[in-house]
């Protein structure tokens, strides 16, 4: 996902939701430290975001969810580098959702970079405390005292946290203020960050004691499992028959669920003693609905009513509109213009979607994995008339997230459920029940123009992209407004607003009415920038090609920092020419220009990550094979250079270059599905193919040293890829492929075609 | 309607429907959870277990067939969770969401016994029908190649 925007829409600043108020109102609470009668006993608790016990153990607060990007050890490292503490007693405590918390979301590579500054000021007001009250029990001047690895020295002695936390009046406040003022230690300085560490999530990733929602479990509870409906809205339950399910030894019920969030439309839930008996029994249950009114449509319609839409220049919002773009077109030597496509695609988690649910004192608690829980806690509320304070998401491993959990709406028939059969219920999906309520990646179109003038000069581009929106959809209060005061989805879109300087450029966002209708487009990982790339990339080699120049050198060229590409500061610093920098290093890694054998390509693509806001300054060479005979794509290697500012993780960030980049590859070549008669037609792996290790290539990944405010890493890498593949086998073949996934067939088809 | 079992060591006898797929035995009548369901079609190896040694998919095991069988989980790889396997997995940092782990190291672990050293193709070979959605399989291949080259690899 983008950037929540820095300057917070007006919606925001009233909601618990928006990312300011979250920084204020953890301000706020760093003033409440507090530690008097049972607080002290536990120990010291200098912000809401970590405690000091009284034997030293120094538990941080992690309100992201733990899906494989090991966000605890990145964040708890931030906290305790400016804490001076001895990692060897640091832990993590992953929340459960909580007002105090402020906003909770994982997702758009944000959380480091969110986290950064406020979390190295929450561990130095931990230090500075720790350093008085230590400099007091050893009888020095504080001045002379230096904290390092947990412990205070001054004057030839020394105190440990755990002894200061249990001897010392630990009752320092800070306003928000203070703490905002804090500064933060110099890269020099830093003990932690940027250093080789383990994971701290990963040993019981390998024993089996890792607990993920779909392990929870509560005495009593019984399991169910849904009847999903022939249309995502607007289906009806008309009448349910399960007289062939009775014969499931442990069956109980079947029942329709009445939502008024609207969340679930439709559902049935089929209950019974164990998840075996649940699902046969589910099997079993027929149910009569009425269908909503895109129990018909089909990929070909979402697809045409996007090139309808993009046809009408009054459609969408206009996210960069810059005067004389009409001018420029009409007054251009030559013009380009080209159209890219691609289909839908699933998250795929490993981890169906499930959730747990009951209530006790009082409270829903929902136990499931989750990316988002101050998005589903209203959708809760409604659907359950309560209100959300009477609400809690307690928070588990997820088994992988991908966006998918960006969308809770998997705890809203759980829920449900549990309410109207008054006990707990475990309700679990099936891998084909997840896949068929899927907020899958909408299917796209995208039509890319240029204007060139003398000597194939760039003087206008214009990029018009038409999707289902997801923010749309289920986040309206995250959408900005465009030039033309039209509201859009920056998850749709962003990647177009590329740091180019191409003179006169429009970027136009178009919401696919029919698709947000006929499904529930959702946030894949990457976001916009996982299928915009895919036009701008293979558009700037198709430019490059049209104006008769290397796609390196046209890139370069274009790539020079001027105007709003000069960059500012704080997360932007040195705008494109960072951009160029790790292209230019990319071509030389790869030898850009040299000889190749036949019938393989180098394929060029550099992108900005996942939002200007935070640009994560990503280029990728990928070298393929092309079988001229069937169409055949082998990727012999993959090769990426990565700016992303001051690396928190070096190993971690590297896992996720490796993992983001294969999903790249995956996406590109490997997955893909059709929309058709109201459902996907992929719903398990018998058709559905993700990337498999043999299908690897080789992975050079390269990330520049900087001092830079750390920026994303958990998608950028995969929006480089495709285009780089597709890129590369034009390289290879000549052939040019304007469609993800890439099939042989179209490779094959493409080959015939070229001149 | 009654199997009786060995699992970790420990025997058990549980009331469950013959065509009662071994996975949800494990997970909630034995209580093991770190086996997990994936696909439920035995295609992306998430439910790996040893049944009298050799790796198979618990979620398209009928419980009929492992009367009198010897079950091992993740859980019971090793005493210790000390496993070769499971070192190197740490060594080389291998998970990410980890959901797929424990059906991964019990797979590479029925590969390292059959074949203590094997090459990258039969690494790819046997591992192909282990899906990891993360994508972490550089690694996963390193730590294979890790507890095989290892001083206890061939023990693995």
């Amino acid at each position: 996902m983008n950037a929540i925007p820095i300057t917070p829409l007006p919606a925001l600043e009233t909601s618990r939701r928006g990312f300011l108020i979250t920084v204020a109102a953890a301000g706020a609470m760093m003033g409440l430290a507090a530690p008097t009668g049972a607080a002290a006993a536990e120990g010291y608790e200098p912000t809401i975001w970590y405690r000091i016990g009284r034997d030293g153990t120094v538990t941080v607060n992690v309100i992201r969810a733990e899906m494989g990007q090991h966000v605890g050890t990145a964040i708890a490292r931030i906290v305790a580098d400016e804490l001076e503490a001895d990692w060897s007693k640091v832990k993590i405590d992953h929340v459960d959702s909580a007002a105090k918390w402020g906003l909770m979301v994982t997702g758009g590579s944000w959380s480091v970079w969110q986290s950064y500054p406020l979390m190295s000021q929450a561990g130095a007001a931990g230090r500075i405390t720790l350093i008085e009250e230590g400099a007091k029990l050893l009888g020095v001047d504080p001045k002379a005292c230096t904290a390092r690895s947990s412990t205070v020295s001054g004057g030839g002695k020394s105190i440990s946290y755990g002894d200061i936390v249990t001897r010392g009046n630990m009752s320092r406040a800070f306003t928000a203020e203070e703490i905002g003022k804090l500064p933060i230690k110099p890269a020099s300085e830093r003990r932690l960050i940027g250093k080789a560490s383990h994971q701290l999530d990963i040993p019981a990733k390998v024993n089996g004691t890792a607990r993920y929602g779909l392990d929870a479990k509560v005495p009593g509870m019984v399991y169910a499992r849904p009847k999903i409906p022939p249309t995502r809205n607007g289906s009806k339950v008309v009448s349910i028959d399960d007289s062939a399910a009775k014969a499931v030894p442990g069956y109980i019920s079947s029942l329709a669920l009445d939502d008024p969030s609207d969340t679930v439309p439709g559902w049935v839930m089929v209950f019974a003693d164990s998840f075996v008996a649940a699902s046969s029994a589910c099997d079993l249950v027929k149910v009569n609905w009425s269908a909503g009114d895109t129990a018909k449509t089909s990929d070909a319609d979402l697809q045409k009513r996007s090139a309808e839409l993009i046809a009408d220049p009054k459609a969408g919002a206009l996210v960069v509109e810059d005067p004389g773009v009409d001018a420029a077109f009409a007054a251009a030597k030559s013009k380009l213009e080209r159209t890219y496509t691609t289909a839908s695609a699933l998250h795929f988690q490993m981890e169906p979607v499930n959730a747990l649910a009951f209530e006790k004192d009082g409270v829903m608690e929902i136990h499931t994995g989750n990316q988002w829980q101050s998005l589903v806690l209203p959708w809760l509320a409604k659907a359950l008339g309560r209100p959300e304070d009477k609400i809690v998401l307690k928070s588990y491993m997820l088994g992988g997230g991908f966006g998918r959990r960006l969308n809770g709406d998997y705890a809203v028939p759980a829920a449900l459920a549990a309410k109207a059969v008054g006990k707990p219920v475990k309700m679990v999906c099936t891998r084909a029940d997840d896949a068929l309520f899927d907020s899958f990646r909408s299917p796209s179109v995208q039509v890319v123009k240029m204007a060139f003038g003398e000597g194939g000069k760039v003087t206008a581009m214009d990029h018009a992209a038409a999707a289902g929106w997801p923010t749309q959809v289920m986040a309206p209060f995250f959408m900005p407004k465009g030039a033309n005061d039209v509201a859009y989805d920056p998850f749709a879109i962003s990647g177009a607003n590329h740091w180019y300087s191409v003179g006169a450029q429009r970027v136009r966002a178009v919401p696919n009415d029919l698709a947000n209708r006929a499904f529930r487009p959702g946030w894949l990982r990457s976001v916009g920038p996982g299928w915009t790339n895919w036009a701008v990339e293979s558009f700037m080699d198709e430019a490059a090609q049209a104006a008769g120049k290397d796609p390196l050198a046209f890139r370069l060229a274009l790539l020079d920092a001027a105007g709003r590409n000069a960059g500012s500061a704080p997360n932007a610093v040195g705008g494109a020419k960072r951009q160029a920098a790790v292209l230019a290093r990319l071509a030389k890694k790869v030898g850009w220009g040299g000889a190749l054998p036949k019938n393989t390509g180098l394929g060029l693509a550099t992108t900005f990550g996942q939002e200007r806001d935070m640009p994560t300054w990503v280029a990728c060479a990928a070298r393929v094979n092309v079988d001229p005979a069937t169409g055949a794509v082998k990727v012999e290697k993959l090769t990426l250079v990565v700016d992303a500012g001051t690396i928190v993780s070096p190993d971690g960030a590297l896992a996720q270059m490796e993992g983001a980049a294969l999903w790249g590859m995956s996406l590109a070549l490997f997955e893909g599905t059709q929309f058709s008669g109201g459902q996907v037609q992929d719903t398990n792996l018998d058709s559905y193919t993700p990337l498999r290790m043999a299908d690897v290539p080789d992975i050079e990944v390269e990330f520049v040293e900087s001092t830079e405010a750390p920026v994303g890493l958990g998608e950028p890498a995969t929006t480089v890829v495709g285009p780089a593949i597709g890129n590369a086998i034009f390289h290879a073949s000549g052939a040019r492929v304007r469609h993800l996934p890439i099939r042989s067939d179209a490779v094959l088809a493409a080959l015939k075609t070229k001149a | 309607m009654t199997t009786t079992f060995e699992i970790n060591g420990r025997k058990v006898t549980l009331k469950a429907p013959d065509d009662s797929p071994l996975l949800w035995a494990i997970r909630d009548e034995v209580g093991l959870t770190g086996t997990k369901f994936g696909c439920g079609i035995g295609m992306c190896g998430a439910c790996t277990v040893h049944l009298n040694g050799e790796a198979v998919r618990a979620c398209v095991t009928p419980l009929s067939t492992v009367a009198g069988a010897k079950i091992t989980t993740i859980e019971g790889l090793d005493p210790k969770g000390a496993h070769p396997l499971q070192t190197a997995w740490i060594e080389a940092q291998a998970p990410q969401c980890g959901y797929c782990q424990s059906g991964q190291i019990m797979q590479a672990a029925a590969l390292l016994k059959a074949t203590p050293h094997p090459t990258d193709a039969e690494i790819n070979d046997t591992m192909n029908g282990n899906l990891c959605r993360c994508m972490a399989y550089v690694r996963i291949k390193k730590a294979i190649k890790l507890a095989a080259a290892g001083p206890q690899g061939s023990k693995a």
